[in-house]
């Protein structure tokens, strides 16, 4: 150890007033020479992409939109935009704040996991002349996934209630074992996983658990896991998968795109069990029916996850919101091919393949149903 | 060096510095305009359905406050062992190699810490926890059922204990590495051992630094959002000791990022009242720290 060098300065020679500052602000600005640099790096990773959309529209050009909302779309608005010919921004702010945005006027169009309540509908909005489009774009099963190696578990409401509010903890509990007949089941706890966040996943979940056994659920539809029930919480759809995957014996719930390796149980619906496919979850929202008192655009699915034979209950529906008529013509021409191609079958197929989701085309009915309330659109 | 006389570098330094008073005068006012509505709120308009403020506030704070002491308890006796190492023991080599590594641990992102915490550490405690939770259950912070997930308050705050450790580390070996050399050869001198002199000459001298340092790690603790949110299985509403179930008190960062994305309104006003909480608690920490060292320097 040199005590002396750590206590002694070393004087430098003395530099006139004039030379010290124009060294010090040289040695200032020198590093700043670096930040343009990393903005030109940023730009240049994105202007191509703009460049060549803008170019490939050929035709007049559509009007810049923004529209904000449900991150749960964020994945599918990137496959979506990546396919349009015109400009659009989306902007992952949450359904409630997208919401928000689009009834003042802040959004030509919002994303949402729940459409507007019927008394929020009286009130005017700010972008529109009259009544509002609410359409289902974007459809995506939940898919209850495990950790338990070479077993294909089935799985009725009952079932999933108890174990997720602690009724059952071993897998070798007998309710399992009756709607396993003929699989081995281990003798293991059971680690129940729900999201510590705020999540559109737990909404859906939830509301699933109180349609089909509200005898073991009673917490009703809450985004936000009951308080009063104990279990495993993770953050994400991400931080479910991890614990999952980390954790022999544990079950949650999460998008089934993002199940990965994960074992993924059948779900009872009416006599079978049925898995979360494209076809199965469009099925529920084909099944179900409009809530009522709204207008013909708009589409709010009052979800059937009870009674739709075959179909696969534990499904997510985002909507896309927009204007019957808007105020400004330009707009409602772009909102309108932007949801029209948001809807098309290779818009849903993009959506498929690049966010998982269920192309609404499963369901001819249902896809013709929401085609014409876009189309009513100006 | 100290010219009365205004010079460009004279003002440009004093600028620099009230702008860090602004900076702070400016935070503290949006925490307190912005967090105001929500201090009268009430059941249905809170976050987590809270009934009022108190309830949703008390267990995060609670939360913090555990996870961040219990990591100042692994991290400080490291700390301090590390720096007397370095400052004491260690050739000037491994000296050079040893500092080098511990101020890289401090450049490592949080998020990188929570990502190693949920998915090394974690799964990794388990068995042990289950372990401690069969033999040690009496005690009551080992009570309760074993998480089989391993993702507890205990680990969030080993994970924490690590990410401070650099920090409180270095701070302590700065400290060390000032005392001076009359002091130690002194001590020798008189026949110390060289453990006799750093508990005569070292320990004494450095003793203030030493706080300051833990209170800092402290208050970086209290603050750490990413690797706490990825780490802790949180559970709303809850004020316990249980360190190794999958129920745990959850901390007032991790509960902000994680409820900010979706909410709205007075919900937001609410958060923005936790991180005034927050603001108050750090606050609280440092100016005990700046207490302790200024008491000792009359």
């Amino acid at each position: 150890m040199n005590k002396q060098q750590t206590q002694t300065h070393p004087h430098e020679p003395r530099k006139t007033g004039a030379q010290t500052l124009a060294g010090n602000l040289a040695k200032f600005i020198a590093p700043l020479a670096i930040v343009p640099l990393f903005l030109t790096g940023c730009a240049a990773n994105e202007n191509p992409s703009v460049l060549s959309e803008s170019q490939s529209a050929g035709s007049a050009a559509l009007q810049t939109i923004s529209g904000s909302g449900a991150s749960s779309q964020t994945a599918a608005q990137e496959a979506w935009r990546a396919g349009y010919s015109g400009t659009v921004n989306y902007d992952p702010v949450g359904s409630g704040a997208g919401r928000e945005a689009f009834s003042s006027g802040g959004a030509a169009f919002a994303g949402s996991d729940v459409p507007f309540k019927t008394e929020d509908l009286k009130s005017s909005f700010a972008n529109c002349e009259g009544g509002i489009v609410e359409v289902p774009a974007y459809i995506s099963p939940i898919a209850v996934a495990y950790n338990l190696e070479g077993v294909q578990l089935k799985l009725d409401a009952e079932s999933i209630a108890k174990i997720f509010t602690g009724k059952i903890t071993n897998w070798n509990d007998e309710a399992l074992a009756e709607l396993n007949k003929g699989t081995a089941l281990p003798d293991l706890k059971i680690t129940a996983v729900h999201r510590s966040d705020k999540s559109g996943t737990t909404g859906n979940f939830t509301d699933y658990l109180a349609q089909a056994a509200p005898k073991e659920w009673s917490a009703g539809e809450v985004e936000e896991w009951p308080a009063d029930l104990n279990g495993e919480a993770a953050e994400k759809t991400q931080g479910v998968r991890e614990t999952l995957a980390n954790t022999k014996g544990a079950i949650g719930y999460l998008d089934a795109s993002q199940a990965g390796d994960l074992g993924v149980a059948s779900v009872k619906s009416g006599d079978v069990f049925v898995t979360p496919t494209a076809e199965a979850s469009v099925k529920t929202v084909g099944g179900s029916s409009l809530e009522t008192g709204r207008g013909s655009a708009d589409l709010a699915v009052d979800l059937n996850r009870t009674s739709v034979s075959g179909a696969y209950p534990l499904v997510m529906v985002s909507y896309l919101i927009g204007c019957e008529q808007y105020k400004d013509a330009a707009t409602g021409t772009a909102v309108k091919a932007y949801f029209e191609h948001v809807i098309s079958e290779s818009g849903q197929k993009a959506a498929a393949e690049h966010a998982g989701s269920a192309p609404l085309q499963a369901d001819a009915a249902l896809a013709e149903k929401v085609a014409k309330a876009v189309e009513a659109m100006k | 060096m100290r010219s009365e006389t205004l010079t460009p570098q004279r003002a440009g330094a004093a600028a620099a510095a009230f702008s860090v008073v602004a900076a702070l005068a400016a935070v503290l006012g949006f925490l307190l305009i912005q967090g105001w509505p929500a201090l009268s709120a009430g059941l249905g308009e809170l976050p987590s359905h809270a009934e009022n403020m108190w309830q949703l506030a008390g267990p995060l704070v609670f939360g913090s406050v555990l996870v961040a002491a219990i990591a100042m308890l692994f991290a400080l006796p490291v700390a301090l062992g590390t720096a007397l190492y370095l400052v004491f023991y260690a050739p000037k080599r491994v000296a050079t190699v040893l500092g080098g590594a511990l101020d890289l641990l401090a450049a490592v992102p949080s998020v990188v810490y929570g990502l190693w915490g949920i998915m090394v550490l974690a799964p990794a405690l388990a068995g042990p926890y289950a372990w401690l939770n069969e033999n040690l259950g009496w005690i009551p912070f080992f009570a309760g059922e074993a998480s089989a997930t391993g993702r507890t308050a205990l680990t969030a705050a080993l994970v924490l204990a690590v990410m401070v450790l650099p920090l409180t580390a270095s701070v302590i070996r700065s400290a060390l590495a000032l005392v001076p050399e009359a002091s130690i050869e002194g001590a020798y001198a008189l026949g110390a051992t060289r453990w006799e002199t750093i508990k005569l000459a070292a320990l004494p001298f450095a003793r203030r630094s030493i706080v300051a340092g833990s209170m800092l790690g402290l208050g970086r603790a209290l603050g750490e959002t990413m690797a706490v949110a990825m780490v802790l299985s949180p559970t709303p509403f809850l004020i316990g000791i249980k360190l190794l179930t999958s129920e745990n008190p959850n901390t007032v960062a991790a509960y902000l990022a994680q409820t900010f994305p979706e909410s709205h309104g007075i919900e937001t006003s609410a958060l923005i009242a936790l991180g005034l909480a927050l603001f108050a608690i750090t606050c609280a920490v440092n100016s005990l720290a700046r207490w302790i060292t200024r008491e000792k320097t009359k």
